[in-house]
């Protein structure tokens, strides 16, 4: 890990609904909802600031409704936030992210980020073969040869441990563990200094997870990709992730080390999630 | 002696607010130290004596409630572990200051020489070399060359033990923390261990160390720290008056 | 071009006379005007229009025609022609309904005395030159419809010029046959930006697109589009460095290049039949009026020689 920073995100809001003035000071987690009272909207995220530096991995934890997908979802636009600022570093460049046009979204979304969702469906395309879906996105990258794309497509699902011989296949005849290592590989084409990997593990046989999880830091390793890890699972932020946020009812309550998180949380809240951990 | 304390503790104390139960714990108090390149600092004291949350807050696994933890790092700088940057910390795990606990935790598939080797990998060195090094620790430290490349989850204690051991000293940090590194070995792998910590000293780690065995301390401690429990806690591990066990 | 006197015929032009010229209304014609100079300023890109309903059911032509109808004048020279044939059915009907509604057009079979040629699945094999202009007649404008049924996400697909979804499809085809098996409605990039439908012409037809002489207009009346490749623009089909776009093969089973059996063109694009006498396979220029020139200039020769 060094010194470099890679993401600044300062004070992202979230709010599904019209919003009024008082949305902010009626939900969060003295609030024990998301829902304001007044008018109905949902706070799904509201303050969210944190640096993320390369090579390292940021684990984002909290329940359901606790706005940790919501917050990636908003970093790698498949939303458009509220309100808040995100600085993205790249190669000596920054970006404004809220405040790119619809092509240079584009262009940072396909060629330097990543995003492995919970739900195969929402990451692959199901109408295409394994291999298919690394090459479209070798695609989207404009790469013209033919032999190349399949070179690489082949190159990439071996790093995730998919069996080559399958790589013609669709995705849906493929196993729930399968389809993440295709989402991974399909993550990783373009090289992206910057992975974001949304609940990648959940509801997957546990030796799978665990094939699954250090398939990712072997790869964090190698190639010193700046990782966000959004998940509920403790175990899973133990494993991965150097630092960790803790999120409840859309508002950041504690962020510190991880092994520091886990041994001497701070906020009750916080202490009741680590003791509840089975 | 002249030379320099490599870290500095000053008035440490740790008390947990535990929420729930709706209470505070201390754990450490008033805590004063010092580690010095090349010497080994024992902490001694009772059971509940905090010596464990010592090193835990250097390590930063706790957050001190007071104090100050001043290290100097490899460029000379003065930083306060207490309050230093997350990314800080990080690096200075990485880098500097090594911890050598009684928990093992690793990724599923690595394999015992893999674990070993990782620190040093982490830091740049290349694959094989790393590899070549922690297998000698490995041998040095009598764990059984068949269990090299497996993973060291099924390991027993003392096999988890000498993994966690041969990690961290072969990483020489430029301060190690140890905490009961010998507690489940035998008196052969033990005296094996006293041997490298012993060189590890002659290459200048700073090391501060919890050992069960007194006669440990008197063997390798060049300082030694002796802990009381915080005020009011005497009590507390006391079998005959405890209420909170 | 028929000019049968009888009664009825009589009656159904005079008839025919209340009508405008072209059938449309002004203000109809001027619309496809309109659409047409921006098809033609954004080479490529689908232009909606206001498609009217014509007496012909969708399906058959009527985006070309309403093209056609807007551009004639009493000055031009009409062809139309369905898959190469101004014999057919369908060309037959239409070139009577222009003839019908533009009194005073000429009509033609010889592509080089037509500047309006109105086309159904083939581009002629002769290159045509700058004063002609080739209307298209085009079933699904959107090369993207294959990969994407919603017209919303596809015209974001267009504007950022992402074909990738496309593309893999050509890379699923080589995955599974080896090649490209796209045979009509090759996906051609226009300009280097969008990506259009080419219509249902032979893969044959499709390099006529580049650089060609002549504006070529492609008009889909269902699906309310008009699109342009303009003069001397760059029409490039889709391919890959190392799989590169292939026109179609007329080698028979010793390599050698099959001919018209009737004039023994051997560089056209030949049409597969039956003989129904015979039962063989016979081999024919679909395009009837170059097959017909290629006749002439043999006899001519033979004639020289003979």
């Amino acid at each position: 890990m060094s010194n470099e920073k890679v993401l600044e995100v300062r004070n992202l809001s979230k709010v599904y609904g019209k919003g009024c003035a008082k949305c902010f000071e009626s939900t969060g987690p003295e609030h024990n909802t998301n829902i304001c009272p007044h008018c109905g909207s949902i706070v799904a995220a509201h303050d969210i600031s944190f640096d993320l530096y390369k090579g390292e991995i940021l684990g984002i934890m909290g329940e359901s409704g606790s706005g940790k997908s919501t917050s990636v979802k908003n970093l790698f636009f498949d939303e458009i936030p509220t309100s808040g600022q995100a600085t993205f570093f790249d190669d000596g460049k920054q970006y404004d992210l809220f405040s790119l046009n619809a092509q240079q979204k584009r262009h940072l979304r396909n060629h330097r980020f990543g995003m492995v969702y919970q739900n195969p469906v929402l990451g692959l395309n199901f109408n295409v073969s394994a291999g298919g879906n690394i090459a479209e996105r070798l695609l989207m990258s404009n790469l013209t040869n033919y032999s190349e794309i399949r070179a690489r497509a082949i190159e990439l699902l071996r790093r995730t441990e998919v069996l080559t011989e399958r790589m013609d296949e669709m995705p849906k005849n493929f196993s729930g563990g399968m389809q993440q290592r295709v989402q991974i590989a399909k993550a990783l084409a373009t090289n992206p200094p910057l992975l974001f990997l949304d609940e990648v593990t959940t509801g997957l046989d546990l030796s799978v997870q665990a094939a699954i999880l250090d398939l990712i830091m072997e790869i964090q390793r190698e190639s010193q990709t700046a990782m966000i890890v959004v998940t509920h699972d403790l175990g899973v932020i133990r494993l991965l992730a150097g630092r960790t946020i803790v999120m409840k009812y859309g508002r950041i309550i504690e962020t510190g080390l991880t092994d520091q998180i886990l041994e001497d949380p701070q906020d009750a809240y916080t202490q009741r999630l680590v003791a509840s951990a089975l | 002696m002249s030379i320099q304390p490599i870290l500095e503790v000053e008035d440490f104390s740790k008390t947990f607010m535990l929420h729930e139960q709706g209470k505070e714990l201390p754990s450490s108090h008033s805590v004063f130290l010092k580690a010095y390149p090349g010497r080994l600092t024992a902490l001694i004291g009772p059971t509940g004596a905090g010596k464990s949350t010592v090193l835990k807050g250097i390590y930063r696994t706790y957050l001190p409630t007071s104090g100050r933890m001043m290290f100097t790092t490899k460029q000379g700088q003065l930083t306060d572990l207490a309050t230093a940057d997350e990314h800080q910390i990080l690096e200075l795990r990485k880098e500097e200051i090594g911890f050598v606990t009684q928990f093992l935790h690793t990724l599923p598939r690595q394999s015992t020489e893999d674990v070993v080797a990782m620190p040093l990998i982490k830091k740049g060195v290349s694959r094989e070399l790393a590899l070549e090094k922690a297998r000698e620790i490995l041998g040095q430290l009598n764990l059984p060359e068949r269990l090299w490349a497996v993973s060291p989850a099924t390991f027993s204690g003392g096999e988890k033990q000498r993994v966690n051991l041969a990690r961290g000293l072969l990483a020489q940090p430029r301060l190690l923390l140890l905490d009961e590194p010998t507690a489940s070995l035998d008196p052969k792998t033990t005296d094996r261990v006293v041997e490298l910590i012993n060189n590890l000293k002659q290459t200048g780690t700073a090391m501060i160390a919890i050992f069960h065995d007194l006669d440990l301390v008197e063997r390798l401690a060049d300082d030694v720290v002796e802990l009381a429990p915080p005020i009011g806690t005497e009590n507390f591990f006391n079998s005959d008056t405890n209420e909170n066990a | 071009m028929s000019n049968q006197a009888n009664t009825s015929d009589i009656q159904f032009r005079q008839a025919s006379v209340e009508y405008n010229f072209g059938f449309l209304d002004e203000y109809a014609k001027k619309e496809v005007r309109r659409s047409v100079l921006k098809a033609i300023a954004i080479p490529g890109y689908q232009v909606p229009y206001s498609s009217r309903e014509m007496p012909m059911g969708r399906g058959f032509g009527t985006g070309g025609l309403q093209l056609t109808l807007s551009l004639i004048g009493k000055q031009d020279t009409l062809k139309v022609i369905d898959q190469g044939s101004d014999d057919s059915v369908n060309a037959v009907n239409l070139r009577s309904f222009i003839e019908m509604t533009c009194p005073g057009i000429d009509t033609t079979t010889k592509v080089s005395e037509a500047n309006l040629i109105q086309s159904r699945h083939r581009i002629p094999e002769q290159a045509l030159r700058e004063d002609q202009v080739l209307v298209l007649q085009v079933p699904y404008p959107d090369a993207l419809v294959v990969v994407e049924p919603s017209e919303d996400k596809r015209k974001i697909m267009h504007g950022e010029a992402d074909y990738s979804r496309l593309l893999v499809k050509l890379y699923e085809d080589i995955v599974k046959f080896d090649e490209i098996t796209i045979s009509h409605r090759y996906p051609t990039r226009i300009n280097r930006h969008y990506v259009i439908d080419s219509s249902p012409i032979p893969r044959w037809d499709v390099p006529k697109m580049n650089d060609s002489r002549a504006l070529i207009l492609l008009g889909a009346g269902r699906e309310k589009k008009i699109y342009a490749v303009p003069p001397y623009t760059l029409a490039e089909p889709l391919e890959f460095d190392d799989v590169p776009f292939r026109v179609e093969s007329f080698d028979d089973e010793t390599d050698k290049r099959r001919t018209c059996h009737r004039c023994g063109c051997d560089h056209s694009f030949l049409d597969e039949f039956v003989d129904a006498i015979s039962g063989e396979k016979l081999y024919q220029c679909s395009d009837s009026d170059y097959c017909d020139e290629q006749l002439k200039a043999r006899s001519v020769k033979q004639g020289l020689e003979g």
